[in-house]
């Protein structure tokens, strides 16, 4: 084994030389995990209670969640509540190195840093999340990003959205585009179009909000429409693919979103953009053509370079959704795997879940399960479990979920950044 | 007998969750929730809820669609793990 060079992590080592637990034992080597989201922060954790020496790199010293910032983005909830930092995983134990990895050679097992360093791994864990594509819609990049938000980051830009809406006419247009699949959180821009239409329903009962949607059908499409319909008639209207919802060109300076049909004026635009692995995955070689990277379903051992594994969002995990739940239960069994691996042993082919919960309005939630086993070299559907809320539940059924959501962001977050 | 424990300790999969088990832990965490902490429960009360949840002997709104995923036997073992510490 090489030696590692820590200059970015120094601080750490007095943590590292801790006496560790007994299932330290047979689970040789070093770890790096790149990424500190849902997924990193998760893997960091599993591996560091194993006892295996592990060093997340993650430069920002605060993590903006996703879940729930449509509700900030609504006016519901404080930018606040979204925010979390990496003392709780720090306390642990966990070695954080602030900074961003720069580059990755998968063929020495090494990561340099941005600060010049480097870290030696026996085995990799990426979990670097999203890029948005600024170069798949004419007139959308990063500066135009700036006048039409895409949110689809939180922090920043979710605050940006919010004040825009806050601040718009009060018979003003709002436009929000949504990309054809894949893209992180499936059934996000559906919920983001459903509380904004509560915001506007509330506070700016003139305005309305129109949906340019590159698909015709997309995540718990029945359960959304049949709540827009009941509380969102007149306010919400949604365009699919097949009516000419899909967006061909933005202009930022005249404020302009334009279809093959139509071009709309907007007073608010949210634009969210084709999107892909973050670049570090094409960096280190994992990424396909596609812009995402193919992963082993057992292990999530990437398909293109040994050694290293690619949890999240920026995994093509078959029939698993792009989620934080998702990412979270990916890294458990990720770093599991890597456990084994470095102990000699073979993992055995593991089952996941997930659960996505939307808001449609406060104390209406809807949600979509499922459990997903490797078959025939991807991830697929457990046959018969999973699927949605009944299209026909009560209102009780809609505010225990809406309830269970609140306390799955509070759990996972908690496990998560402690 | 401590030596045969620490061999047994060694060659097991220390690491290895029973399939499915580390999922659970995305949802049910503190007491005190909307979603039941499952601390305490022992091993035949979470894999009997798993089974009712299945047959639809218990109604829920997502633990239903979630159990059928899940055989008596992956079930019975998410069950002891999760009983005997496993997160
Ligand atoms: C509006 C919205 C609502 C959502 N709601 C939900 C929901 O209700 N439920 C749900 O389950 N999911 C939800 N999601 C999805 C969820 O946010 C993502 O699936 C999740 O964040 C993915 O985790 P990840 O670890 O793959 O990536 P991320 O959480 O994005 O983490 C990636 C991390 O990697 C770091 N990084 C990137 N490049 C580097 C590098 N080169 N070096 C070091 N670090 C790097 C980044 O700084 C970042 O901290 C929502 C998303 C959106 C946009």
């Amino acid at each position: 084994m090489t030696t590692i060079v820590r200059r970015a992590v120094l601080a750490g080592l007095a943590a590292a030389a801790l006496p560790r637990p007994a299932l330290a034992q047979g689970a040789h080597g070093r770890v790096v995990v790149v990424g500190g989201g849902f997924g990193g922060a998760t893997a960091a954790r599993v591996l560091h209670r194993a006892g295996v020496a592990v060093t997340l790199v993650e430069p920002a010293e605060t993590y903006w969640a996703c879940p729930f910032s449509n509700e900030v983005i609504a006016g519901l909830r404080p930018l606040s509540a979204q925010a979390f930092g990496y003392d709780g995983l720090r306390a642990s134990g966990v070695i954080v190195a602030r900074t961003k990895a720069a580059a990755i050679d998968g063929a020495a097992g090494r990561v340099r840093l941005a600060d010049g360093s480097t870290l030696d791994y026996d085995r990799l864990i990426l979990s670097p999340g999203i890029a948005l594509r600024f170069d798949a819609l004419p007139g959308y990049d990063a500066a135009a990003a700036e006048r039409m938000p895409h949110a689809w980051k939180a922090g920043a830009q979710t605050d940006l959205l919010a004040r825009q809406l806050a601040a718009m006419p009060d018979n003003g247009t709002v436009v929000l585009s949504v990309p054809a699949n894949p893209y992180r959180c499936p059934p996000g821009p559906y919920e983001r179009a459903s509380l904004i239409a509560y915001f506007l329903k509330t506070r700016k009962p003139r305005a309305k909000l129109i949906v340019l949607d590159a698909k015709d059908t997309f995540s718990k499409q029945k359960l959304f429409e049949q709540a827009w319909k009941a509380l969102y008639p007149g306010i919400l209207d949604y365009v699919p693919l097949a009516s000419g919802g899909q967006v061909t060109a933005v202009d930022p300076g005249a404020m302009t979103v334009a279809t093959d049909f139509e071009t709309y004026k907007a007073d608010v635009a949210c634009i969210i953009p084709p999107q892909r692995a973050a670049p570090i995955a094409a960096a280190a070689g994992v990424a396909d053509r596609s812009g995402w990277c193919p992963i082993d379903p057992v292990t999530f051992e990437s398909r293109l370079v040994p050694r290293i594994h690619v949890v999240g969002d920026a995994a093509i995990a078959g029939a698993m959704p792009k989620s934080a739940f998702a990412a979270n239960a990916q890294a458990k069994v990720c770093a599991e795997a890597v456990i084994d691996l470095l102990a000699g042993r073979v993992p055995e082919p593991p089952k996941l879940i997930n659960t996505c919960y939307s808001l449609v309005a406060p104390g209406y939630g809807i949600s979509v399960a499922g459990v997903y086993r490797p078959d025939k070299g991807v991830l697929a559907d457990v046959e018969g479990a999973g699927g949605t809320s009944p299209v026909d539940s009560p209102d009780t059924v809609r505010r225990q979920e809406a309830a269970y959501a609140e306390d799955w962001y509070r759990t996972i977050t908690h496990a998560v950044f402690g | 007998m401590r030596s045969a424990l620490l061999l047994l300790l060694l060659a097991s999969p220390a690491a290895a969750s029973p399939p499915g088990a580390s999922s659970c832990s995305g949802c049910h965490g503190a007491p005190g929730g909307a979603v039941p902490s499952l601390a305490g429960q022992s091993a035949e009360d979470i894999a009997a809820s798993l089974t009712a949840f299945r047959t639809g002997a218990r109604p829920a709104t997502v633990m239903t669609r979630i159990a059928k995923g899940f055989s008596d036997e992956e079930s019975r073992a998410i069950a002891e793990w999760i009983a005997g510490g496993g997160q």
